[in-house]
Order: structure tokens, then C-alpha cells, then sequence
């Protein structure tokens, strides 16, 4: 987690690029905000969903690494040419693999993680249950 | 000379831990009186050489020593001197000396403090010298912070700017009081295994309480630390690291209910020693997740192979030995007691499931990447989602029945009286919801019911404590912890939910509007630190045409260091922070600005505050009367005898 400002000032020297001659101005044909607020909020939607591969647990919106901004380009690309959502991460993890999504996809090798948590509920409940009803009959 | 001194006070501190161990052990034996004296003699001087190592190493830090290598590589004779102080555990070998020296702490305080039967105390300080001298044999063989540096250079190479900084010198001392003091529970388990005594809950609660109060106030403190400290807005991102803190409190917190049952009216006697022993366990197994590098991130700054496994097998060992004896003794304490289904017990056994429920999700959230990667190389990111959807679920379900527990006696109570008094609470849920839903935008599902949630609790906490009027101080400590719980919930809630944000380039002069307020942006300063330099935006809070307040975030360079760090600024009026983070220079006097508004943010600490005061009535009441007896008690150990 370095400095998450120098992100904001990647996406601003983007963003501002036909001011500042100086920036980093790509291809003219790239999109690095959106001015319809609907498309802008879907992509910084989907950029918080996406990990940033290079960093240490920041996500695509946080980080200011090259390959953070490589992935925010492309996503806005996708979305600009009417993609919808998951076609997008589809894509991406076709590229990069599951590894890019913060939120783990629920398939065989993930059924565990995602169910653990609620077995533990199930077997603590189970156990409380015999616990209350021993302690009852303790009691009559 | 000073190196060699610390290196030989810590020889000694080990031997002192060793004879510590087997006496404290021996003292077990019902005749073994003089093992029992050594035993407290040694824990005493085990503090004492502790506190001189790392008295020594501090002095090394501050004098700006470099011929000791760990001084050279993480100070500078620029820093301030608070943080050539908090330098000492801001790299991996000062860390778990400090590590140790709570350790010795809480030793010291058991010998002094003598709870519980005297073959009791003398097992617990055994257990707690078998750890100090594991931890130590640990640190002189792996991560030893005296080593020399010859020729000694002329200047230090710095510590990382962000761990510069006033939180930085406060949280880490404060977790580590939280989760090494989770030992002196787990030793007062073991040692209760050992001489197979009943009294250990009540002898180890004041230790249980210290440790959860200082783990709330260290949890809260490293989440306010990333706030304003990391320049992004966010309070909690899901890290292993963060994870590693909250598995010990969510133990802990279940630790400290349950225990309170076993006490009170002897039931789950062995349910509690084996979270006593979790607990602990947690807080060891979150120490060799942030310290062995197996996880790297900003805390991780050790990445040395050997000193992950030699940690792997201390933490195995004493986590298997625990839980060996666990099995062997733990079926001679078993007494079973009787209470109703409708009871207090019951309630506490449900906060119980709910709370194991949660750390089993967030152990699990964080180890499973891990153990998949580990297995046959599958990368997968478990990040917020995951726990949005597992973690959130279970606490919100935890937070709807916290109300009924106070309301309901020991042993049997009454559902129906428990409703009728908590009936108005439902209606400060309602009102809560419903103000939600009236006169805040955007509508959200969540918010609405966090508030509802808060609303409930809340409500619930200020029935309580109008019941309790003129009672002890202690009796009002879970209204307020509860009260506290809430208050997190409603900024928690609050801030995500409702938070908007800026992300722009500023010209002097310019304005911006984020949230309800409108700023001007007054252009940068050159600023020199004692250690660093910096621009300093210059950003006015405009009231119409006046200006309110100036905010002045700096974007800073540490040249010793070569890095670039971020200063927010905030401006909050208790409710709502205006958060500003200054970007780099975008030439011609303009600068990237980011901004935030966060609704409620300050309620997130607060809430952490209020319930580490909840904790500290608690004690209170502990520590001020002396004995005191509770009704419910003495039939329960009757029962247990027979």
C-alpha cells in the first residue's frame, strides 16, 4: 500500500491530458473518464471489484501501479464499445485468472471457503443445542 | 559495548525464563512450595531483564547508535525523537522484543497479583516462562535486534515515512497489550488442566479484560491510523494483517462472555478453557501471519524463510500442547449444570456460536489463498466481497440478539418480561429506519437495516441502563460495550453508504463542490519538516464568500528514505469529515486533489472507545471489590463437587 494518491494523480494526468501537454497522453481514441456519470460509476464499480495483480492486496481503483492503469484503460475501452459487466470480468479473468477478482468465484476448488464459515455456524448451532437441551434435562 | 550489553541481558533474560518454566511447573505439585516462590522470583526478574533489553535498545534508537545494525537500517539521526522512540517495533526484531516484553508484563503481573490457588499461579507463570523462553530462544536465534554493524555508518537509512507518525508510535504497543495478553488467559487455562482447578475464570478474568480493552483500543487505533494515514478514505480493506488482529478480539470477545457463564453459574467449563486456548492461538497464529512473511504487505518487512518455520514450529508446539492437554484433562472438569432453555447461559452460548462463526470466516478468508496456493499453486483473491457475504451476515444476526442477554436471568427466566422490556428498543429501531428512509439519499437496503440494528441496540443498552440506576459502576459496562458496538455499526454504515468523493486537478483559485461543501483551492507552499520536504496545499472551506477554516494536506518527500508520502488533512465537526488528500504537482501551480465526505466516519472510533470504556468498568468493578461473591455461584461449584 503505497501512496494511493499518486493513483489519483494517474488517473487525473489522464484525465486532464489535452491540458497538460506533458502527461502521459496515450492513443487519442482512449476514454479515461466517463462524462455520463451512469458509465463513470459502472466502471469505478468494477474496478473496486478487481485486484491489482502487481500490489499487495489494493485493488485496480486504489492502485497507482502501470498495470492498474493498463486494466482501468481497458475496462473503460470494454465498456465504452457496450460490453456488458460480466462479459468484461469474463474477459479479464480469461486474461489474468481468478486471482484478479477481490470477490472469489464459487466453483469446486472455492466451495470450502465459501461454505465453511456457515458449516461452522451449522455444527456450533448443533453443538448449542444439545448443550441447552442436556442443560434442560438437568434441570427438570 | 552497547550491543553486547542488550545481547547478554537477554542470555540472561532466557536462562531466567528457562528456571521460570520448570518452577513455575513443579510449583504445580501440591508440596512443591519453594518451586513455587522461584517461580515468582524469577517471573519478576524475567521483567526486569526484559525491560532492560529493550531499555537498551531503545537507548540504542535514540542516541542514534548505527554501529548496531537494526538502528542503522530503520532510524536517522533527523527523525523526531518520538519516532526514533516507536522506531524500536517499527521493524520486525524490535517488534517481538516488544512482543516479549508484554509477555514478561503479564508474567509479572500474575506473580504479583497471585489470583486463584497458589499451585494455580504457579502453573500459569510455568506455561507463561515455557512461552517467554520459546520467544526469546526465538529472537537471539533468528532475529536478534543487537547485532553489530562494523564500521558503523554515519547515517541511518531511515524509517518507511509511513510508519512515521504519531499512530504508528501508539498502535502497535496497544495490539501487542491486546494480543500477547490473551497468554495470561491461556496460561491460567493450562494451568488449570494441570492442578484441575475450578476457579481459573475467575482468578484470569482481570487479565482477559485488559487484554480485550487494550485489543479494542489497538484495533480501533490501526484502523484510524489507515484512515488518515494511507490517504484513501477507507478504515478496514480485509488485509491478512488487519485479519490477524480481529481473529484474537472476535475469540476474545466470545472468551470473555463465556467465561463470564462459567464463573457466574459454572456452566461450559470446558468450552471456556478451550477458547481461553483459541484465543491465544489466534493471537500467535496472527503473529506468525504478519511477522513471517508469508503474507507481505505494509507490516510484513521480514521475508526470511528460517524465521517463518522456526516461528511455525513454536506456534505448533504450543498450540498442539495446549490442546493435548486440553484432551487428556479436560473430561476431569466436565461438571454440567442446569439451566432452562430460556436462561442466560443460553444467550451467551448463541453470542458464543455467533462469535466462533465470524473468526471461523475470517480464518478461513485469510488461510485459504494461502493453503490453495500452497497446494497446487491456484492464485485466488479473497478480498471485502467475501466478507460482505459471510462475515456481515453472521455479525448482523449476532447483533440482533446481543439486547437479550442482559434481560435475561441465570438459570431460568422469563421471555415473555425480557420482551416487555425491551419492547420501547424496538421502537427506537423503528424511528431509526424509518429517519433513514426519510432523509437520506441514496436508499439503501443495508444502511436501513444497520440503522434499524443500532436503533435496537441502543435502545436496548438505555433500558438497561435505567434498570440498573444505583447500581455499581460495573453493572453499566456491557450497556456500554454493547451502546459501542452500535455506534461502530452507525459509521461503519454511515461512511459506506453515503461517502462521495472528488478526484480532480486544481488551478489556483479554483472551486469544488464535494458533498455539501464547497472548496477553494489557494495554491501550495514549499514547507520544510524536520526530515522531509513538502508542498502544502493551501485549501480554503468556503461559508458563502467567507472562509470557514483553511485545510492544509501535504504531499511529502523524505529524501533519507526516497519516499513520497501523503499528509491528509480533516476537518470534522464530529459527525462528518471533510477528508483531503493532496496529489502530486501537475505543473503551472495546479495539483491533483482527491476528497472525500464521510458521513458519520468519527462513529467508527467512538464506538471503538466506548466499548474498550465498557471493558474498563468492568474491571473497574473487578479490581475495586474485592470479592465479590456471586449468587449464583456457590450452588454451581456445589453441584460440580459431586
Amino acid at each position: 500500500m503505497k501512496n494511493r494518491v499518486l493513483l489519483l494523480s494517474m488517473l487525473v494526468s489522464l484525465l486532464a491530458a489535452p491540458t497538460f501537454s506533458h502527461a502521459q497522453a496515450p492513443n487519442t481514441a482512449v476514454i479515461e473518464s466517463f462524462s455520463d456519470p451512469a458509465l463513470e460509476t459502472r466502471a469505478r464499480n468494477l474496478q473496486r471489484q478487481l485486484r491489482c495483480l502487481v500490489c499487495q492486496g489494493e485493488s485496480i481503483d486504489e492502485s497507482n501501479s502501470p498495470f492498474a492503469g493498463d486494466v482501468r484503460h481497458l475496462l473503460r475501452q470494454q465498456i465504452s464499445e457496450g460490453r456488458s459487466d460480466q462479459q468484461i470480468l469474463d474477459f479479464l479473468v480469461a486474461r489474468y485468472g481468478d486471482f484478479i477478482l477481490m470477490k472469489p468465484p464459487v466453483q469446486p476448488n472455492t466451495w470450502l471457503l465459501w461454505l465453511a464459515p456457515f458449516l461452522v455456524l451449522g455444527a456450533g448451532g448443533a453443538v448449542a443445542w444439545t448443550a441447552v437441551k442436556k442443560a434442560g434435562a438437568r434441570e427438570a | 559495548m552497547i550491543g553486547e550489553l542488550g545481547q547478554l541481558v537477554l542470555c540472561f533474560a532466557l536462562a531466567l525464563s528457562l528456571v521460570m518454566a520448570v518452577s513455575g511447573l513443579m510449583g504445580a505439585r501440591p508440596t512443591a512450595i519453594a518451586a513455587r516462590k522461584t517461580a515468582t522470583s524469577s517471573a519478576l526478574g524475567l521483567l526486569v531483564f526484559v525491560v532492560l533489553a529493550f531499555g537498551i535498545l531503545t537507548y540504542a534508537f535514540v542516541t542514534s547508535d548505527f554501529s548496531v545494525a537494526l538502528v542503522a537500517s530503520h532510524s536517522h539521526t533527523l527523525k523526531p525523537l518520538v519516532y526514533k522512540i516507536s522506531g524500536v517495533w517499527g521493524n520486525h526484531e524490535g517488534s517481538m522484543l516488544l512482543w516479549v516484553l508484554v509477555l514478561a508484563l503479564y508474567a509479572g503481573l500474575v506473580a504479583v497479583l497471585q489470583r486463584g490457588g497458589e499451585r494455580l499461579t504457579s502453573a500459569a507463570l510455568g506455561v507463561q516462562g515455557l512461552l517467554a523462553f520459546a520467544f526469546i530462544l526465538f529472537i537471539l536465534f533468528t532475529s536478534n535486534p543487537f547485532l553489530r554493524l562494523d564500521p558503523a555508518p554515519f547515517e541511518g537509512a531511515g524509517l518507511m515515512p509511513l510508519l512515521q507518525d504519531p499512530g504508528l508510535a501508539m498502535h502497535p504497543p496497544m495490539l501487542y497489550a491486546g494480543y500477547v495478553g490473551l497468554s495470561a488467559a491461556f496460561s491460567y487455562a493450562a494451568a488449570a488442566l494441570m492442578v484441575g482447578e475450578e476457579g481459573w475464570a475467575r482468578a484470569a478474568r482481570p487479565f482477559m479484560l485488559v487484554a480485550w480493552i487494550a485489543l479494542t483500543c489497538g484495533i480501533a487505533l490501526g484502523s484510524w491510523w489507515a484512515y488518515y494515514e494511507l490517504g484513501w478514505g477507507g478504515f478496514w480493506g480485509w488485509d491478512p494483517v488487519e485479519n490477524a488482529s480481529l481473529m484474537p478480539w472476535l475469540i476474545a470477545t466470545a472468551l470473555l462472555h463465556s467465561a463470564l457463564a462459567t464463573e457466574k453459574s459454572g456452566a461450559f467449563r470446558t468450552w471456556t478453557l478451550l477458547l481461553a486456548i483459541a484465543g491465544f492461538s489466534m493471537s500467535l497464529i496472527g503473529t506468525f501471519l504478519v511477522r513471517s512473511g508469508v503474507i507481505t504487505s505494509v507490516h510484513a518487512f521480514a521475508s526470511d524463510p528460517t524465521r517463518g518455520f522456526f516461528m511455525l514450529i513454536l506456534i505448533a508446539l504450543a498450540i498442539t500442547g495446549a490442546l493435548g492437554l486440553f484432551a487428556w484433562r479436560a473430561s476431569k472438569l466436565q461438571g454440567g449444570t442446569a439451566f432452562s432453555s430460556v436462561s442466560r447461559e443460553t444467550t451467551l452460548l448463541l453470542n458464543n456460536v455467533f462469535l466462533v462463526a465470524a473468526c471461523a470466516c475470517v480464518f478461513v478468508g485469510t488461510l485459504y489463498p494461502l493453503v490453495l496456493d500452497a497446494m497446487n499453486g491456484t492464485k485466488i483473491s479473497v478480498g471485502p466481497p467475501y466478507y460482505v457475504l459471510t462475515f456481515a451476515p453472521i455479525f448482523f444476526a449476532l447483533l440482533l440478539l446481543v439486547p437479550f442477554g442482559p434481560q435475561l436471568g441465570w438459570k431460568r427466566a422469563d421471555l415473555k418480561s425480557a420482551w416487555r422490556t425491551l419492547y420501547p428498543a424496538l421502537g427506537l429501531a423503528a424511528v431509526a429506519a424509518v429517519t433513514v428512509l426519510a432523509i437520506v439519499s441514496p436508499r439503501g437496503a443495508a444502511a436501513t437495516g444497520a440503522f434499524a440494528v443500532a436503533g435496537w441496540l441502543i435502545g436496548a443498552s438505555i433500558i438497561d441502563i435505567r434498570k440498573r440506576k444505583g447500581a455499581r459502576a460495573s453493572g453499566f459496562a456491557s450497556a456500554l460495550a454493547h451502546a459501542g458496538l452500535a455506534i461502530t455499526l452507525m459509521g461503519v454504515a454511515g461512511t459506506t453508504a453515503w461517502r462521495s468523493e472528488a478526484l480532480t486537478v486544481m488551478a489556483p483559485g479554483q472551486k469544488l463542490t464535494v458533498g455539501p461543501y464547497t472548496l477553494r483551492f489557494d495554491g501550495v507552499t514549499r514547507e520544510k519538516g524536520p526530515n522531509y520536504i513538502a508542498d502544502r496545499g493551501h485549501i480554503a472551506l468556503l461559508d458563502g464568500n467567507k472562509v470557514q477554516t483553511t485545510l492544509l494536506p501535504e504531499h511529502r518527500y523524505y529524501p533519507a528514505e526516497g519516499q513520497e508520502m501523503t499528509d491528509t488533512a480533516i476537518h470534522t465537526n464530529g459527525l462528518r469529515d471533510l477528508y483531503l488528500a493532496l496529489g502530486d504537482d501537475r505543473g503551472a501551480g495546479h495539483f491533483a486533489l482527491r476528497a472525500y465526505v464521510s458521513p458519520l466516519a468519527p462513529l467508527i472510533w467512538l464506538g471503538g472507545l466506548v466499548m474498550a470504556l465498557g471493558g474498563i468498568l468492568s474491571l473497574w468493578g473487578r479490581l475495586r471489590v474485592k470479592d465479590p461473591a456471586p449468587q449464583a455461584a456457590a450452588p454451581a461449584v456445589a453441584q460440580a463437587a459431586e
